[in-house]
């Protein structure tokens, strides 16, 4: 069994130092799309983690037996099976954001982060250990977004979680919302933002120059 | 480990379980979950034709306000009858829309709001006071955005002209510029807005720079095309080709059963 030490650095690593959107630019479509509300937001980021952790899960659990030649299609396979199950969850019980969701739920699937985990990580390791390391990348994916979410919400909308916190000029308010903030492009800037800011405190991830 | 995995049986045989296990496991959520997900899409069906009536406070009881205000049924827009042997339950306007049985096709000219085909069966909600008189009615409507189909609901007041209220339940418009059709209070600016003029035909219209008649609403600012698609789609629902003929009926009376 895992050291506790290994287990924490695979748990929370991905988390700041080898976060999969800032450092590996990986699933960054997404975090594109579904961030202009924080409620959306953070349903993404439940569905992901819980799709990155459980198929990260078992692919570690069948590693020994899947044949190389057709291993890329069976983690398709588990992962497309999984993303449905999880969209048909939210449509029953989160009706009205799996509908605003609308597309990106199924787009997990495509989603690099998880395919990423599977083949790089799931596919060598234990299964628990596979489980934490999905974990991991999903709240690593997760912070990124959220704070993307909490800035376009919060400055593009006046509000957080769909409560009003700076009253908009258009009704009645102070506050002139900041339109780009709502298009997905914003959220370029936003991660970059966020990667210039994680990379200032943490110099060791600055790329070489060429 | 390597060699073992790579023979054409053990191949096989591992991808049709894992086949087998993943498609039990989708058509199960999918089975499972299907009663709770047909509940939520009626049941925010309900609370859309509620909003649009202006019924919608945030503490209604949706199901129940709907039950004691609401009545639906199925009518026919080519021989302008109620369908009663249709279950208003399971029919969707959509479903008649796509479907070459239950569809015209439009022709270009008549089709300003891009819709292709209209649906000779649509569901219409009769809306009832407290006493169960008729107060008004509950259309669908339709039609291109700038980006996709806007699907709304009409309410027009007893007089089948008064636009009580409208709500735009799905469409795909620029958050902040086209997506204000939701904003409550550019919907709100719709009531009391009379679609028809003296003549009978349709006089409504979305306008730039101040609605000066009772026949007008103020365009959106920053969104042209999809106020433009919002003009053209009532327009299109409340003239000859939409719902004009059946409203002209109802105007005249009850309509009868088919």
């Amino acid at each position: 069994m895992a050291s506790a030490k290994e287990m924490k650095s695979v748990l929370f690593g991905p988390i700041f130092a080898n976060n999969p959107i800032a450092l590996q630019i990986l699933g960054v479509c997404s975090a594109l799309a579904v961030t202009s509300k924080m409620s959306n937001t953070l349903v993404m980021c439940i569905a992901l983690t819980a799709v990155v952790a459980f198929s990260n899960l078992f692919i570690s659990i069948i590693r020994n037996h899947i044949p190389s030649s057709v291993r890329i299609i069976v983690m398709m396979t588990i992962i497309a099976s999984l993303v449905i199950v999880v969209d048909q969850i939210l449509r029953a019980y989160a009706y009205g954001i799996s509908k605003e969701l609308s597309v990106f739920v199924g787009l997990i699937i495509t989603n690099c982060i998880v395919m990423g985990r599977a083949e790089a990580y799931a596919s060598k390791n234990n299964p628990f250990m596979s489980l934490l390391d999905g974990i991991g990348n999903g709240l690593g994916y997760s912070i990124v977004l959220l704070v993307v979410g909490f800035v376009r919400e919060l400055f593009g909308s006046g509000s957080l979680f769909d409560v009003q916190i700076l009253t908009l000029a258009s009704q009645g308010g102070w506050y002139e919302p900041v339109g780009l903030l709502l298009m997905p492009p914003s959220a370029f800037f936003i991660i970059g933002g966020f990667i210039w800011v994680l990379r200032s405190f943490r110099t060791e991830q600055v790329e070489p120059k060429e | 480990m390597a060699n073992k995995n790579e023979g054409l049986g053990k191949t096989i045989i591992v991808v049709l379980a894992l086949c087998l296990v993943c498609s039990i496991v989708v058509s199960g959520a999918a089975i499972g979950l299907k009663p709770m997900q047909e509940k939520n899409a009626a049941l925010d069906m309900q609370k859309n034709v509620l909003d649009a009536v202006g019924l919608l406070k945030a503490d209604t009881n949706v199901t129940e306000a709907y039950g004691q205000r609401i009545d639906t049924m199925v009518v026919s827009l080519k021989d302008l009858t109620v369908k009663d042997d249709i279950d208003t339950v399971s029919f969707s306007n959509r479903k008649a829309a796509g479907d070459p049985e239950t569809s015209t096709k439009l022709e270009k000219k008549n089709d300003p709001a891009g819709l292709g085909t209209r649906e000779d069966l649509t569901q219409i909600y009769l809306v009832k006071d407290e006493s169960d008189e008729t107060t008004g009615l509950v259309l669908h409507i339709r039609g291109q955005g700038l980006w996709g189909t806007m699907y709304g609901l009409l309410a027009l007041e007893q007089d089948f002209d008064t636009v009580k209220g409208v709500t735009f339940y799905e469409h795909k418009e620029t958050p902040g510029l086209g997506g204000e059709i939701t904003n409550p209070n550019w919907v709100k600016t719709w009531q009391g807005k009379e679609v028809y003029g003296e003549d009978g035909n349709v006089q409504f219209e979305v306008v730039k720079g101040g609605a000066s008649s009772k026949h007008e609403v103020d365009a959106l600012s920053g969104a042209t095309l999809t106020s433009n698609g919002v003009e053209y789609l009532v327009q299109f629902w409340m003239g000859e080709n939409g719902y004009g003929p059946l409203l002209k009926k109802l105007r005249e009376g009850e309509l009868n059963n088919g």
